[in-house]
């Protein structure tokens, strides 16, 4: 499916077949469309359409002044959108693959993160910076790390991560509006994951997470690629007679705690899931603010169950890194049960 | 790959192959007498009426940069990097952009903040502590000065390309220090621009030191004019303390910048005659024959020579450019002992644009905390 043929579902408006790929390309598609101050540049985005295609075709549609190849230096792509944002425009710009994206972090935790508040809101910096994200794809190093939890931990950021392709488009656009810099993470492994779609779609806000699976003893919480672990593992945990309910937190920074609090006090057990490693990992927030505000509701401890502490596997050992529904299965029956 | 058909790139453009001068080009020399030849690059010297505005500007800046290191001594700011010395790279620089046009500084550049009117309790309020950054960055199309070395200077690229796009004849000038030259981000932003033809003008002020690092520790290159060349832009090799002669190649650069014609990187040798902050001891890493040998070369006195010779500095205008100097010292000393009032609670109110509950929380948290240590001192 390529972008080009998304257009022509929005404009029918009747549900098409598409990939997440395929929905961030529409969402761009429509954005450019909407607003001519966005503009889109990155390393290979042009002629190529970007390594996963996401850009594809747009630069055939809206000309070499609205997207466009940028020489290959990410501390640059950031540091030239922080001044376009401050001249007014809304630069979406690519970082390829997230360990790709390391060269730019002096430029996102110094000046993407402060800007608005060093000047007192005087100057914003509407950019969205798009980072492939994540493994199982069987990549060579590099091309499948985690990084949310850099970019979650630092104040003024907004990170977000969708895990289908609804949810990409309306994020996207969403993240795009939005007058603060937004890290809009993609799910690598979910890039070909398909979906009927009738375009333009508009679900939960960006900033709330989604009981995307309902449940009554289990709360999993999961995000980008582990959303559909989690759903696998509410399946087959309908044979062991365990209801598990399902969050896709959608959000990292920042975090919905209403909606997650809601469901971990419904079900009073709850277990986090990422791929990115488990020490000083994005879990480790979530389970350490879901107890402080909800203590009292839990019967069990909220377990993390996450990538190793080790650098990201090459790709014939990945598998044994990255959380299955199995193992987290198995991990929920680490909890004490009968009490 | 083919760029053919990319607005940005101008393909009749051909990039330059020439070496800067390795003698630094100056209109003036160190005596005040008008240089002609070769030496001058063939710029012409400004009119005299340009060089008493430019003159005015240093005296005021130097004055001003004095009384805030004194300010600093005494305890008024928690740091002040001084500009002193290096009055002709800054203002000539900076005299050269229209209103229109933007400049990205560093933390060394609050003279070029003064000559681009921005006000003493404004351009301080950072180095007071009182808030990272104090004056409207788009009513003086000014950026904030920044830190991390090198990091504005992709801003600036990015400003000026986006100014571009929007066909808007605007310009935007950073500076760099010859320190910040090692970083990553100056090759970057050379890169973008000569490859994007924004207009925008890069200012090395080569002051010799990184704090205590000199500059032979830094590059091996001859001049670092010299990086120009490397990425298919001009590059100029000036004398940093003549300042007409950084006011006119500046000038010639932000002219081609706006008329289409690209980047332009400008050297300017200058020194640091003052400690790189407060909290550094210059003893460490400079003679203090070296430092005199640099007082010699005074920017301001350098100029102060050539208009007296001229007949145009008359003693009338000095006493009233003596007391406009005084005047804003008197400002600044008068605005530095009035302490903000600081509200905490406006540690939450800037972060995002859309309101945060967990901000929100922590907000209440402080305000409940304050109201108990004022209840407590009321006591």
């Amino acid at each position: 499916m390529t972008a080009t043929a998304t257009a022509g579902a929005r404009a029918e408006a009747s549900p098409t077949e598409l990939t997440m790929a395929g929905a961030l390309g529409a969402a761009l598609r429509d954005a450019m469309a909407a607003d001519d101050r966005v503009v889109v540049y990155g390393e290979d985005v042009g002629p190529l359409g970007g390594v996963f295609r996401v850009t594809d075709g747009l630069q055939a549609q809206f000309g070499e002044d609205r997207i466009w190849d940028s020489p290959l230096a990410e501390s640059g792509i950031i540091g030239t959108a922080v001044g376009m944002a401050m001249y007014g425009l809304r630069p979406v710009v690519e970082m390829q693959f997230d360990a790709f994206s390391y060269p730019a972090f002096e430029q996102m935790v110094s000046h993407v993160a402060k800007m608005r508040n060093r000047t007192k809101g005087r100057v914003t910096l509407p950019m969205v910076v798009r980072i492939p994200c994540a493994g199982a794809i069987g990549g060579v190093e590099h091309h499948s790390d985690s990084s949310e939890s850099y970019w979650a931990s630092t104040p003024g950021l907004t990170v977000v991560m969708p895990s289908n392709p609804a949810d990409a488009y309306s994020m996207l656009r969403e993240a795009i509006d939005s007058d603060d810099p937004v890290v809009f993470m993609e799910p690598k492994s979910r890039y070909w994951a398909r979906a009927p779609l009738a375009l333009p779609v508009t679900t939960a806000p960006m900033d709330r997470a989604v009981v995307v699976r309902e449940g009554t003893d289990v709360t999993l919480l999961a995000y980008g690629p582990t959303v559909r672990t989690a759903l696998e593992a509410a399946d087959a945990a309908i044979d062991e007679g365990l209801s598990i309910e399902v969050v896709d937190l959608r959000s990292l920074s920042p975090f919905d705690d209403e909606t997650v609090g809601a469901s971990v006090r419904k079900t009073s057990r709850a277990a986090v899931i990422h791929e990115a490693a488990q020490f000083g990992g994005y879990g480790a927030e979530v389970a350490a603010r879901v107890t402080e505000r909800n203590f009292h509701h839990l019967a069990a401890p909220i377990l993390r169950i996450a990538g190793f502490d080790i650098p990201y596997p090459s790709p014939k050992l990945e598998e044994h890194h990255l959380p299955t529904a199995d193992r987290v299965l198995a991990a929920l029956d680490t909890w004490e049960w009968d009490a | 790959m083919s760029h053919d058909g990319h607005m940005s790139l101008n393909v009749e453009h051909l990039p330059t192959r020439t070496l800067p001068a390795e003698k630094p080009l100056r209109l003036l020399d160190n005596a005040g007498h008008a240089v002609s030849g070769e030496s001058t690059g063939g710029f012409s010297l400004p009119d005299v009426e340009t060089l008493l505005d430019l003159y005015r500007k240093m005296v005021v800046a130097r004055r001003f940069d004095v009384q805030v290191t004194a300010l600093t001594k005494q305890g008024r700011l928690a740091t002040y990097p001084s500009a002193f010395g290096q009055e002709g790279c800054e203002i000539g620089a900076v005299a050269s952009l229209d209103a229109v046009d933007w400049l990205f500084p560093t933390y060394r550049d609050s003279i070029a903040l003064l000559t681009r009117g921005i006000a003493p309790g404004e351009i301080l309020q950072s180095f007071r502590g009182d808030w990272h950054n104090g004056y409207d960055q788009h009513a003086y199309r000014t950026a904030a000065q920044a830190t991390p070395l090198a990091t504005q200077a992709l801003h600036a690229v990015g400003l000026a390309h986006a100014a571009r796009l929007r066909h808007d004849p605007i310009v935007a000038l950073t500076f760099i220090g010859d320190g910040a030259t090692s970083e990553g981000d100056t090759h970057e932003a050379f890169n973008f621009a000569a490859v994007w033809q924004t207009p925008t003008v890069f200012v090395v002020q080569n002051n010799q030191y990184a704090i205590s690092v000199p500059l032979a520790r830094q590059t091996r290159a001859a001049t670092l004019a010299d990086k120009a060349v490397g990425y298919g832009m001009p590059g100029f090799h000036v004398d940093g303390n003549d300042v007409a002669a950084m006011y006119a190649v500046t000038t010639a650069a932000v002219e081609r910048a706006r008329a289409g014609g690209g980047p332009t990187l400008v050297e300017g040798v200058t020194y640091r005659i003052e400690s790189h902050t407060n909290s550094d001891d210059p003893t460490r890493y400079r003679s203090s024959r070296e430092v005199e040998h640099w007082k010699r070369r005074d920017p301001i006195e350098r100029l102060e020579k050539y208009l007296v010779s001229e007949g145009a500095l008359t003693e009338s205008l000095r006493a009233d450019i003596t007391d406009a100097a005084e005047d804003l010292a008197a400002a600044t000393r008068e605005v530095m002992t009035v302490e903000a009032e600081l509200d905490p609670l406006e540690l939450f109110d800037h972060v995002y644009s859309r309101p945060r509950a967990a901000l929100a929380e922590q907000r209440a948290f402080l305000e409940a905390e304050l109201a108990e240590a004022a209840q407590e001192a009321g006591r």
